[in-house]
């Protein structure tokens, strides 16, 4: 039991190792020096407090997004949409945000409520098709993806902006801004959702595994027709999971538009955040606290990504296939696990 | 087998506890010498370095500065860095503060509010913004009069559709393209009023793929001349043009390049024959404002706080040398507005209102 836990931590730090192996090949095959290189990386990603608090800053919509993905994964459901109900998310917080002038107290709270059911809105509808009609979900929130992206870019152009492609910052009286994280990261973005989003994890965690409603949803995942026999409402759970799963998209996009930008701009394309959260989800096992752990490794990668080509003078192309062959690895941790077994069969 | 276990172990500690050093060393080597020297970095907006038109010129420029002063590529000379997304304007900024160097640049209209963000962080620091005006006193604003160099084009394109349908595609439709494609409707109106233009907007400056399916249909739709002020997209209007006339090369097809002098885009080979779908560029001299700027930097004269407007008359922006199939005539014609802009006779428009108002004065 006992190793069996602790193989659980060794196995994505090996798969991190291997992954940097292979990218130190690929950097050395280049002429570039590979410990430079990861030393960039690691500086960049935690070098400094500037550094971390823009790790920090990157992780939270990653951590987000990951629940999302792994919340319809844990009832059975394959959430592409994550991407689309994030930019909903992200026009809704930044439209309250701008449009009232309220206290701090509720303007905040109701410009991450207006993101997290924009969100939900967005997973209702691949939701319902599921439910009722049986459109296979990944299509339908796929199409979703590009209906957010457009219909988002034309409110913003129409009503709030005029004819231009950014909306007015949100009000001080619904920004995430911390004038505290500011100080003590030399002026980086980090802002106060890294809190909730470790607290959505939490809610993530407690709904799935210590309620009913949550061991519902997980049968559901499980066994659908076993469900049905013992007296579940398939339905209903399929279109609560999408709903839930949006809700935690829609506030990844708070995160963006009332903390990291205070705005929202019109987008050529998408912003990769919620096609990351796929990858965060897996590699963090769908568990809440996996995915935190997984979320603050993508968010160094990206982060640290950066600080290669200035300072190891690894060209940016070169850098995104040592990221991807790093993340290649950790997603393939099986192979890593069947590789130790055999290895442990042999010591033995 | 606990064994073994702890020896990975120890290894991946070692091998994070050395990597971590490894950094810091460098970082450190870096800082250290280079306060003698004068350095200059830019932040490329999402079209990237290698975009063959704004960001490349701009490169060009600081590369050209660093050569003339014995710079080297790097901390302490000259550098780039490359947003791959519109989160990454602060974080690359930040990064050039941090890293010491004398003044940066950030490239493009999208980046404006970065860089106001981070001068106001960082009033010590000497930043320049291109293509947009940032207020803070230690920001230097280089803007190019976009308007009346697309004018020009636009007389060129006037006169030398075969078709009389042109066409205009665009980045993003913000104020600053808005200038492009107003300056161009007029160029053309001016010497031509029986041409039309079609506006079409790609939505971004990085999708080639975007550009290649609106010159598509514009060209099939008779269009014979398209002007494209759509940065890395532009490269797909130039590609789906060389692939029509790789099917027919007598079919005449051009395109109007911008920022750079784009003729070594439009070079196509059909059959041993080498044609050019080319027909000119509207240049926006990007590299010689940043190295004007850098250069004033540099002798301690730097324009903080201030506008500096690269017009026709510092040739700032205008047609590109490349002009081999312009015939002699329309370049004269050229050339005669491009007289009556400078002395003040015609305002160019530089919006959709003022070219209103400006058509309505042609009949």
């Amino acid at each position: 039991m006992k190793s069996n836990r602790l193989q659980q931590f060794l196995i994505p730090l090996l798969a991190v190792l291997l992954g940097m192996i292979a990218g130190s090949i690929v950097m050395l095959a280049s002429g570039y020096n590979p410990i430079a290189g990861f030393g960039a990386l690691v500086y960049g990603a935690f070098g400094d407090t500037y550094y971390i608090g823009e790790t920090i800053r990157q992780t939270t919509p990653y951590i987000l997004t990951g629940l999302a993905v792994a919340f319809a994964f844990r009832t059975g459901l394959f959430n592409i949409g994550v991407e689309g109900q994030l930019i909903v998310g992200w026009l809704a917080a930044v439209w309250v945000g701008v449009s009232f002038d309220l206290p701090k107290i509720i303007h905040l709270p109701l410009a991450l409520l207006a993101a997290a059911l924009a969100g939900a809105l967005w997973g209702l509808i691949p939701g319902v098709l599921k439910a009722y009609l049986k459109v296979h979900e990944v299509i339908i929130t796929i199409m979703m993806n590009y209906i957010a992206l457009h219909v988002t870019n034309a409110i913003i152009r129409s009503v709030l902006s005029d004819e231009g492609f950014k909306s007015k910052p949100v009000k001080e009286s619904a920004s995430l801004h911390s004038d505290f994280f500011d100080a003590i990261t030399h002026h980086s973005t980090m802002h106060y959702g890294i809190f909730i989003a470790v607290a959505a994890a939490f809610v993530m965690w407690f709904l799935l595994e210590r309620t009913t409603k949550g061991f519902e949803l997980r049968a559901v995942g499980f066994n659908q027709h076993a469900s049905q026999y013992a007296g579940m409402n398939v339905r209903a759970n399929i279109i609560l999971a999408m709903v839930i799963s949006g809700a935690f998209a829609g506030v990844a996009g708070a995160m963006e538009g009332l903390g990291t930008f205070g705005n929202i701009s019109t987008k050529a394309g998408f912003t990769g955040l919620g096609f990351d959260g796929i990858a965060v989800a897996l590699i963090g096992g769908n568990n809440a606290f996996g995915i935190l752990l997984s979320a603050l490794l993508f968010g160094a990668l990206k982060v640290g990504a950066l600080e290669m080509p200035s300072s190891a003078g690894v060209p940016t192309e070169l850098v995104d296939i040592i990221i991807a062959l790093i993340i290649f690895f950790v997603a393939s941790s099986y192979m890593i696990r069947w590789l130790l077994s055999r290895w442990q069969k042999g010591a033995e | 087998m606990k064994k073994r276990i702890g020896l990975v172990l120890s290894v991946l500690f070692a091998a994070g506890t050395l990597l971590s050093a490894c950094g810091q060393a460098g970082n450190n080597a870096g800082g250290g010498n280079q306060k003698d020297t004068f350095s200059v970095a830019m932040v490329t907006d999402v079209g990237g370095i290698d975009d063959k038109s704004f960001n490349q010129s701009a490169w060009e420029g600081l590369q050209k500065f660093g050569k003339d002063n014995g710079l080297e590529k790097g901390r302490g000379g000259y550098d780039y860095l490359q947003s791959s997304s519109d989160a990454d304007y602060a974080t690359n900024l930040n990064k050039l503060v941090r890293s010491d160097f004398d003044l940066i640049f950030g490239i493009g209209y999208l980046m404006g509010d970065a860089v106001k963000e981070v001068a106001k962080q960082n009033p010590k620091k000497h930043f320049a913004i291109v293509d947009t005006v940032v207020d803070e006193p230690n920001v230097a604003s280089i803007t190019f009069k976009e308007h009346e160099g697309s004018f020009l084009v636009g007389v060129v394109a006037g006169l030398m559709t075969k078709t009389n349908k042109i066409g205009f595609v665009g980045g993003m439709e913000i104020p600053l393209i808005e200038k492009f494609e107003s300056g161009f409707r007029a160029g053309v109106k001016a010497v031509n009023p029986k041409a039309t233009v079609e506006v079409q907007y790609a939505g971004a400056f990085d999708q080639a793929d975007k550009g290649k399916a609106i010159a598509s249909s514009m060209y099939a739709s008779g269009i014979d001349i398209i002007y494209h002020a759509a940065g890395a997209t532009g490269n797909g209007v130039f590609s789906e043009a060389k692939d029509l006339k790789k099917k027919d090369p007598n079919r005449e097809i051009w395109v109007i390049g911008v920022d750079k002098d784009q003729a070594p885009e439009g070079e196509v080979k059909v059959g041993g024959k080498t044609y050019n779908v080319t027909l000119t560029s509207m240049v926006k001299r990007v590299d010689v404002a940043v190295y004007d700027t850098a250069k004033r930097a540099k002798e301690g004269d730097f324009p903080g706080g201030k506008t500096i407007e690269y017009g026709l008359p510092e040739n700032g922006v205008g047609i590109a040398p490349t002009q081999d199939n312009i015939p002699e005539n329309v370049l004269k014609t050229v050339d005669e507005w491009k007289q009556k802009i400078i002395k003040g006779e015609v305002k160019v428009p530089t919006n959709r209102k003022e070219y209103e108002q400006f058509a309505a004065t042609i009949k």
